[in-house]
């Protein structure tokens, strides 16, 4: 490792937790399967292909306008599935709880493990439960790993984005982070903000109904929109341009960012996904996002438009352009 | 609020003031942090014609604080009857062996806040603690510091500190003007300091240094209105202070602020990070205040500012190079493992030209 200890900036989603787990981790641990640092690992079967992913959740406060850690321990996982065209079916559910949390919470927390799984059509078969002393753990941190069979003909991955491509999303960017940030800090904005967290399992399967040319999935959690462009425009080697007018953003947690000094594009979601598709069939891709409850306010935001170094720019409302970089350091820590 | 001049028309009006301009070019100088980012976040440089350019000044108030000041702070925050409250841009910015941020990994109370009130509310919770905040910050945010130290004497709160480390903008502009090599043009004046100050508190500068002054909001449409009025005072050679951002600024500010301001400080000399010893640029805490002053309480006496080796932040600061023309910038100095203040701080000149416009389009 770099530096002589771990900061917070490693968790963040940003250079320092890529170089994290870039150098540090796959320097131990690499193998063909982790390199690809996809949100699934793809394991393949005969002529079946399994996605494999994990996921704990730290988030603090607990509960929050829009969704609570349960919700976000389902729906995280359920979302790294279906991000790499997986029809998500099992979970695994791992606690640790500190000494002294209250048994209403508890059930609290599992009630909504059990409604978002019963949306998301996943059984949680396996478990594991750890108490620490008081102290110790923030109330409870909930670890989930999940399963999910990937649909067989698709082939999503961040390295296929290529010129000619478009750049869609299926809503308002920042309310997830924005809803917790305001619970943990006391703050109420003349909007409320809801956390976006949604299992987008069923959405992701209607995209690729009617369009089974997708050539990438991402949901933009930790470091935004802004952070998973950059991955991928990293790994696909294209350069990704975006325009601000498109960009969606609710008023409120566009005046909540002015305040807070965020950025919408930095900010993470917890029920978004990014479509990378060819051009031509972005309108067919857009109406059917459309159609879906979790993807009314869906827009086509940018383009890919050459071969080269991995960038991701932005044509501002005035004329102007600029780089829109992957985020440096920790802006929003415990958010999920 | 009045409604914005569209961006385009601003642009057209822009290029043909900008046609009358003798040489040499124009350069504009912003001394706001938000009108920096704003700046390089909507790509105004991009759209402007060659002979307007546009210089950041030090209106940062984390790149300005010297490090002497840092390393007192880090050096607070080791004592383990300390609890550092701090904005969090604060948390990154380099001292001469370590951040805020690298001392609490290694085990110091340094906590971020958005408020001062949060500080208090720390010095409520944790009797037996001292609470230390810092109140970096132009004329702007120095009202609520001041409100949250007389709001510390009034409840009898014992273990509330401050660091003293506000500035006032308007002897910062006339230092550079007073540089001999200066090449401001003109000011874009800040937005909020101005909500505070008023309009006429640059009113001198214009007078004695027959420099033009504009203050502009942050919007991009507001940010080109302003260089287009500014533009307008230059080419017919009639230099004043006029307001764009005419829905929160007046001439006289707000007053009820900057009594508050009286009550708790005085202007006093103070170093700038790259500009030296500044007079009556500082705010310090009045006598009857005085105990609440970190510094004082625990007997430190921050030394000088000491620039780290090829960093060229004080000469960014000044307008007098741009962040590409430092060596270090990009290469060894980057958001992350930065080496002067100008990169650590969203609002600093080279953290928002790294981020936003690094890599030439």
């Amino acid at each position: 490792m770099k530096e002589e200890r771990v900061l917070l900036a490693h968790g963040g989603g940003g250079t320092m937790m890529h170089n994290l787990v870039g150098e540090t981790i796959l320097g131990k641990l690499g193998n063909p399967i982790l390199n690809a640092l996809g949100d699934s690992a793809v394991l393949e079967f005969g002529d079946r292909r399994i996605a494999f992913t994990t996921d704990s959740f730290v988030v603090q406060p607990l509960f929050f306008k829009g969704g609570d850690i349960g919700k976000l321990s389902v729906c995280g996982t359920v979302n790294d599935l279906a991000m790499a065209g997986a029809r998500p079916l099992f979970l695994s559910l791992g606690f640790i709880v500190e000494e002294g949390l209250e048994g209403e919470i508890l059930e609290r927390i599992l009630e909504s493990i059990r409604a978002a799984a019963e949306e998301a059509e996943v059984r949680v078969v396996t478990g594991d439960t750890k108490v620490v002393e008081k102290g110790k753990a923030d109330g409870i941190y909930i670890n989930t790993s999940g399963v999910g069979e990937i649909r067989p003909g698709v082939s999503i991955a961040a390295e296929n984005a290529k010129p000619g491509d478009a750049v869609l999303i299926n809503g308002n960017m920042g309310d997830h982070g924005i809803a917790v940030i305001s619970e943990r800090e006391g703050l109420s904005f003349e909007t409320e903000i809801c956390s976006d967290c949604a299992p987008l399992n069923h959405l992701a399967s209607r995209i690729l109904d009617v369009c089974d040319e997708v050539h990438c999935f991402r949901d933009p959690t930790r470091g935004g929109v802004a952070a998973t462009l950059n991955a991928i425009a990293g790994q696909a080697k294209v350069r990704i341009e975006l325009f601000e007018k498109d960009l969606p953003v609710s008023p409120g947690a566009r005046g909540a960012c002015d305040l807070l000094g965020f950025d919408p594009l930095y900010v993470p979601n917890e029920g978004k996904m990014l479509v990378i598709c060819p051009e031509e069939r972005a309108e067919t891709v857009l109406n059917e996002m459309r159609s879906d409850g979790y993807g009314r306010d869906s827009a086509i935001i940018g383009r890919v438009t050459e071969e080269g170094e991995g960038v991701v720019l932005l044509h501002t409302r005035i004329g102007g352009m600029r780089i829109v970089d992957m985020p440096y350091g920790e802006q929003l820590p415990r958010i999920c | 609020m009045t409604a914005r001049t569209p961006a385009r028309r601003c642009i057209e009006e822009i290029r043909s003031l900008a046609e009358k301009i003798p040489s040499p070019p124009l350069r504009l100088m912003e001394v706001c942090g938000t009108h920096t980012v704003s700046i390089a976040r909507n790509g105004i440089r991009d759209i402007l014609p060659e002979n307007i350019s546009l210089l950041s000044g030090p209106g940062c108030p984390v790149c300005v604080t010297p490090d002497g000041v840092i390393d007192a702070a880090i050096s607070l925050a080791e004592d383990p009857r300390v609890i550092i409250a701090t904005f969090g841009d604060m948390m990154k910015v380099p001292g001469t062996e370590k951040s805020l941020e690298r001392a609490r990994a290694e085990g110091a109370d340094v906590r971020m806040v958005y408020s001062p009130t949060d500080a208090l509310r720390f010095a409520r919770e944790y009797p037996d603690r001292k609470v230390v905040f810092i109140a970096v910050g132009f004329e702007t945010t120095q009202p609520g510091n001041a409100l949250t130290i007389e709001r510390a004497r009034a409840d009898g709160l014992k273990n509330f500190f401050v660091i003293p480390a506000g500035k006032l903008i308007p002897p910062a502009m006339a230092a550079l003007l007073e540089d001999s090599d200066s090449r401001i043009g003109g000011f874009i004046c800040p937005g909020h300091v101005s909500v505070i100050i008023g309009a006429d508190a640059y009113a001198p500068i214009v007078e004695k240094y027959g420099k033009p002054c504009v203050v502009a909001g942050f919007e991009p449409e507001e940010i080109l209105e302003g260089i287009a009025m500014f533009l307008g005072m230059a080419v017919e050679e009639r230099p004043e202070v006029v307001i764009q951002y005419r829905q929160c600024v007046d001439r006289a500010g707000n007053l009820r602020a900057r009594e508050i301001l009286n009550r708790v400080y005085h202007p006093a000399d103070s170093e700038w990070r790259g500009l030296g010893v500044i007079p009556e640029s500082g705010f310090e805490l009045n006598d009857e205040y005085a105990d609440y002053d970190a510094f004082r309480h625990f007997g430190i006496e921050p030394r000088p500012s000491r620039e780290r080796k090829g960093c060229r932040c004080g000469e960014v600061l000044q307008g007098k190079v741009e962040p590409f023309e430092c060596a270090l910038f990009s290469r060894a100095c980057t958001p992350e493992h930065a080496v002067g203040p100008c990169m650590v701080s969203s609002e600093g000149t080279c953290g928002a030209y790294y981020r936003y416009n690094r890599k030439k389009m």
